[in-house]
């Protein structure tokens, strides 16, 4: 039957035909577009493959950056500390130099006080002294009568008046 | 489904409705449509063929170059094959006529070739990495990336890139002609895919480029193969024989198939002119039970024609991977 026999013809043709078609595509049609398409392919993979790094990159760098703020806000709790700790010993230390200070000025006013209360009392003592000289010199001459008594009350006079060292040199 | 439907009505005006009333002779309508012919024949008006006259050329003692008419006039005439026999001796010369199923080859091929290249043609002129394709590179794209992918899986990450192109070119001339055999007028509906000439040179070429690119170690398996000593004698001729086989199945099972479609589409459309002398309501009934089944089958026969395209290649990139494999 003809169906199953092979006609020679049509071979020919068939070889002639299909050679041309494979000549022609395999040289300018398929791997072109094969070799195009498959370097879509390599571009879209590098792409994911890019995307994913840059992915992770960013979620190390917003890690990073919770990091660095979380650090950032303790130092400022610690700056903020160390702060209220100066401040506090700024203040208490001007405290303490100023009733230092205080102290050292008031115990000087009154080591002067003391020392002007000591010259004004010798002066006044100079001064009564000469008083009580002019008046005893007074008395003396008026009452020069009995000197021995006078000038045993004189001196009597004087030490009550003070009694001071005086009665030593008297 | 309305587009198959009117192709499955087209099939049945093709076949000559005016031999009705004799009753008709349904095998020789299908064996007229299924073979190949010296002229394109298309349908009858008034009892007048209407056929795209062929050019026959044949050479015997010098070229000679006729229609179907005037074979007479050039000392040829058609044997009981409807071959060209030479009228005088009644044997067949060297005949390469350019047949209904070789200008259907010619045509599907110059179709091809442009759809490939100008697919091709965009990926030259636009750059495929910053756009997606459109239009024709679009439609063909993914089933030369299925092609290429099956070559890939089949035969090997390292050398898949040159037989790519031959399994590609196998593909889509199945493919186109597949579909082109489904379509039941002018320029398609030869059954070229359904002749053994053309699977068995397809076949030819897979062979060839198995046997032709085979690594040692395959040679080695078919002629010296691991096996005990006993065998060692009968293993290359097990070998042999099975490297021969597989043409054949594949010339075999490509051209059976389509036949067996081309067949059973025809068969089920003869049916409405078979039964036409029996009355009109038969006939009526007939007519829709034909096209429906009509219908399936042309759509089966999309899928058969896909199919087996698929499978060829299928089958010619694991021949390949297994004469490219490298022992282990």
């Amino acid at each position: 039957m003809s169906l199953i026999t092979p006609d020679t013809g049509l071979l020919f043709w068939m070889v002639v035909i299909f050679g041309i078609v494979f000549f022609l595509l395999a040289r300018f049609g398929f791997p072109i577009i094969t070799g195009m398409v498959e370097k879509r392919k390599q571009k879209i993979e590098d792409s994911l493959r890019d995307a994913r790094e840059i992915e992770a990159r960013m979620q190390s760098w917003t890690q990073e950056h919770g990091k660095m703020v979380e650090d950032a806000r303790a130092e400022q709790a610690d700056i903020l500390r160390e702060a209220a700790a100066a401040k506090a010993t700024i203040i208490a230390d001007a405290k303490e130099s100023a009733r230092e200070e205080a102290d050292k000025l008031l115990a000087k006013a009154r080591t002067e006080i003391a020392a002007e209360k000591e010259s004004a009392i010798l002066e006044i003592r100079r001064e009564v002294a000469l008083m009580s000289v002019e008046v005893a010199e007074k008395v003396l001459r008026e009452k020069l009568s009995d000197k021995e008594q006078d000038a045993a009350y004189l001196d009597k006079l004087l030490r009550e008046a003070d009694k001071l060292p005086y009665q030593a040199k008297s | 489904m309305i587009l198959t439907l009117l192709i499955s009505l087209l099939f049945a005006a093709a076949v000559p409705a005016a031999e009705a009333e004799e009753g008709i002779n349904a095998s020789e309508i299908i064996f007229e449509h299924i073979g190949d012919a010296y002229e394109w024949h298309i349908t009858e008006w008034k009892g007048k063929p209407i056929a795209i006259p062929l050019p026959c050329i044949v050479i015997e003692n010098g070229v000679h170059v006729f229609t179907l008419h005037h074979a007479a006039e050039n000392g040829y005439t058609l044997n009981e094959n409807g071959k060209l026999v030479n009228a005088a001796t009644g044997k067949r010369p060297f005949d390469i006529s350019i047949t209904k199923n070789v200008l259907s080859l010619m045509m599907s091929a110059v179709l091809l070739v442009l759809v490939v290249l100008l697919t091709a043609r965009w990926y030259r002129k636009h750059n495929a990495l910053e756009e997606a394709p459109k239009g024709l590179a679009a439609a063909v794209e993914p089933l030369v990336m299925m092609v290429h992918d099956i070559a890939r899986e089949n035969i090997g990450e390292h050398d898949y890139r040159r037989y790519s192109p031959y399994l590609c070119t196998a593909f889509f001339f199945i493919l186109l002609q597949n579909f082109l055999g489904i379509i039941p007028f002018f320029p398609g509906g030869a059954n070229v895919t359904g002749n053994i000439a053309v699977t068995l040179v397809l076949a030819v070429f897979t062979f060839l480029t198995v046997n032709l690119t085979g690594s040692k170690h395959y040679y080695k398996d078919i002629f010296w193969p691991d096996v005990p000593g006993f065998l060692k004698p009968i293993m290359p001729i097990i070998e042999v024989f099975s490297a021969f086989m597989k043409p054949v199945s594949l010339t075999i099972r490509l051209f059976a198939n389509m036949l067996a479609g081309h067949i059973m589409l025809l068969s089920v459309v003869s049916v409405i002119f078979i039964v036409a002398k029996y009355g009109p309501l038969l006939t009526g009934s007939m007519s829709v039970v034909s096209v429906l089944f009509g219908v399936f089958l042309d759509a089966l026969e999309c899928l058969v024609a896909f199919i087996q395209a698929y499978v060829f290649t299928t089958l010619s990139a694991v021949y390949i991977g297994m004469a490219r494999a490298h022992g282990d």
